[in-house]
């Protein structure tokens, strides 16, 4: 698939009859990756700001965990689960009305970060949930058995044992987050999506198309290249 | 040092509950070894992590050093666990802090200004003869090094008591022993008192100076390491003691020999010695003074907390009256005679 694509652009290069100018969409294809790579890159760290403590707090609250509190955590879960279960092309539109609050036009670049973040926090809450339910529970009671207290387990226990599967995780979220982008791109985000709309799907320009395909594809294993990489390098250093 | 009183432990799954502790009383003196054996299941993990809270007492007392454990809030509880340490089967090792790092965590959590700590690390590496180690990751080491590793993290704030949750239990023997005697070392160095459970008798032989036998969430049998190897009282203590000390011959051995001296009395015998006779030419000072010869069938002799300790199974042959004025020579210079037939 990735070569047929591949072979397309090339001919859709040089298929100069359709009279596009190279240059230029070169150029074009150059601003909107920067706006999809800045999109993405802050609303991986803004959902992780909120996501990481949240992670941490649907693991710590469960039952006979550290900071136990059954209640709330069956409600921070069902939320979580809700926020999960809307498509995110609906999620988009819902949001609408806060984005025009926070930044003031729901159109943008700047203004897509917000149904982005809004969108992985839960994800990555879940995530982080996953990594820090993988760590063997006696390494919290040897913590707890020395005195610690949940602050303690949390910072020099659960995050630190849970690297190398919460970096994985890092990639896996900034992968996800470029679909989301490009979702976000068709109602006006900004970024390769709305290249890949306005040139590819309404004006038939295959050239823009496929280069935002390769462009993407490109972004897509680097991520997760680079992701692989540094947890390999976590896990490798304690060997 | 810990005093329990009416323990009872109730785990409420939702099938069923699991009584894992019922009514036990225990006491460990000051600076003692103590061992607490029985099977899996018995319990031994339980009482364990109730003396540091690990578990919460369904009833009853329990006081370390003077504090009544259960009565403390949470942050008291948290400054009270500092000062208990405590080592795991599994070592539980944080696989992300190198060896120095593991040993600086609990003065991290006791918040050690950090000369002070780093010194301490130091002092706690030579002591448990690591200090070679200290940059490397757990991963990088054997198992017996990373029960070290353990110990000395469990020794970082001065604990007055070790709690040793089958610290052994994944070790081979040789290593076993080596910890053990570490063990029974920094006992005498700082000390320090250690509650240790097991459900290997060879551990309570070779460092335990008093042991509790638990069996079905009861303690069944509290007493001297020598007196309980030397006279188990119930079932289970028995069963743990044949485990590891042969008292006799094999039996398909034993039954080929009765009645083989027809035209002479013999008697089948099974001497016990314990201490200091285990040492003294008994057995031929027997034969000298009294007519009558010995033929030894087994032997074994074993070491229990630095005591001798053994069994010899007999064959005695002589006029009846000379075989038993032999027995009674025996008895006299303390040993224990069994007749078997
Ligand atoms: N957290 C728990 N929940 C339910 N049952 C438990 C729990 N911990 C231990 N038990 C049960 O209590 C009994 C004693 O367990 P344990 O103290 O671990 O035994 P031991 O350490 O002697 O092998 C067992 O029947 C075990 O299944
Ligand atoms: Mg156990």
């Amino acid at each position: 698939m990735i070569t047929t694509g591949i072979a397309a652009a090339v001919n859709a290069l040089m298929g100069i009859s359709m009279g596009t100018d190279l240059a230029w969409v070169w150029e074009m294809v150059l601003q909107a990756t920067w706006e999809t790579l800045y999109m993405v890159v802050i609303s991986t760290g803004l959902s992780y700001v909120f996501g990481l403590p949240l992670g941490v707090i649907l693991v710590t609250t469960e039952e006979g965990h550290i900071l136990e509190s059954k209640g709330f955590n069956r409600l921070l879960g069902s939320f979580v689960n809700a926020v999960r279960s809307i498509p995110f092309i609906i999620f988009l539109i819902l949001v609408i009305p806060l984005t025009r609050l926070v930044v003031g036009t729901p159109i943008g670049t700047v203004a897509s970060m917000v149904p982005l973040t809004l969108a992985a926090i839960p994800f990555v809450a879940r995530m982080v949930e996953t990594s820090l339910k993988e760590i063997d529970w006696g390494l919290i009671e040897a913590a707890l058995s020395m005195g610690a207290n949940a602050w303690q387990v949390i910072t020099k226990v659960l995050l630190p044992e849970a690297r190398a599967s919460i970096v994985l995780g890092v990639a896996i979220t900034t992968i996800n987050l470029v679909g989301y982008s490009a979702m976000a791109g068709i109602v006006g985000g900004g970024g390769l999506g709305t290249l890949a709309y306005y040139y590819g799907y309404q004006r038939y320009e295959d050239l823009v198309m496929w280069v935002t395909v390769i462009v993407l594809i490109a972004f897509v294993q680097c991520v997760q290249m680079a992701g692989d990489k540094w947890a390999a390098k976590i896990t490798n250093q304690r060997r | 040092m810990i005093e329990i009183n009416n323990l009872t432990k109730i785990f409420h799954t939702p099938h069923q509950d699991i009584m894992a502790l019922e009514e036990v009383d225990l006491s460990v003196n000051r600076g003692e070894i103590f061992g607490i054996i029985g099977l899996s299941g018995a319990g031994k993990s339980t009482l364990i992590r109730c003396i540091n809270m690990l578990e919460k007492p369904t009833r009853g007392t329990i006081v370390v050093d003077g504090q009544d454990i259960n009565s403390l809030n949470q942050r008291e509880l948290r400054l009270a666990r500092q000062k208990i340490g405590m080592i795991f089967q599994q070592f539980n090792l944080l696989s992300s802090r190198t060896v120095f790092d593991n040993v600086m965590f609990p003065l991290e959590i006791a918040q050690t200004p950090l000369p002070q700590a780093r010194q301490r690390v130091e002092e706690l590496l030579e002591l448990v003869g690591i200090t070679d180690k200290a940059r490397v990751y757990p991963d990088q080491l054997s198992g017996g090094q990373k029960q070290r590793v353990g110990i000395a993290r469990a020794l970082a704030n001065d604990p007055k008591l070790l709690l040793s949750d089958e610290a052994t239990s994944a070790l081979d023997p040789e290593t076993t022993r080596s910890i053990l005697k570490l063990l029974k070392d920094i006992n005498q160095q700082l000390d320090l008192t250690i509650l240790l459970i097991t459900h290997d008798m060879n551990v309570i032989k070779q460092v335990c100076d008093r042991v509790a036998v638990i069996n079905e969430s009861r303690i069944v049998e509290v007493g001297d390491v020598i007196s309980i190897f030397s006279n188990p009282s119930t079932p289970t203590s028995q069963s743990f003691i044949n485990a590891i000390v042969h008292k006799d011959a094999p039996e398909e051995y034993i039954s080929t020999l009765i009645g083989k001296h027809q035209d002479r009395y013999s008697c089948l015998v099974r001497v016990s010695f314990i201490g200091a006779s285990a040492g003294q030419p008994v057995i031929s000072a027997m034969i000298k003074q009294h007519d009558v010869d010995a033929n030894i069938l087994y032997g074994n002799i074993d070491r229990v907390k630095d005591v001798p300790f053994g069994h010899l199974t007999l064959e005695l042959i002589g006029d009846q009256a000379a075989v038993d004025l032999s027995m009674g020579f025996l008895r006299s210079r303390g040993l224990e005679v069994e007749v078997i037939s």
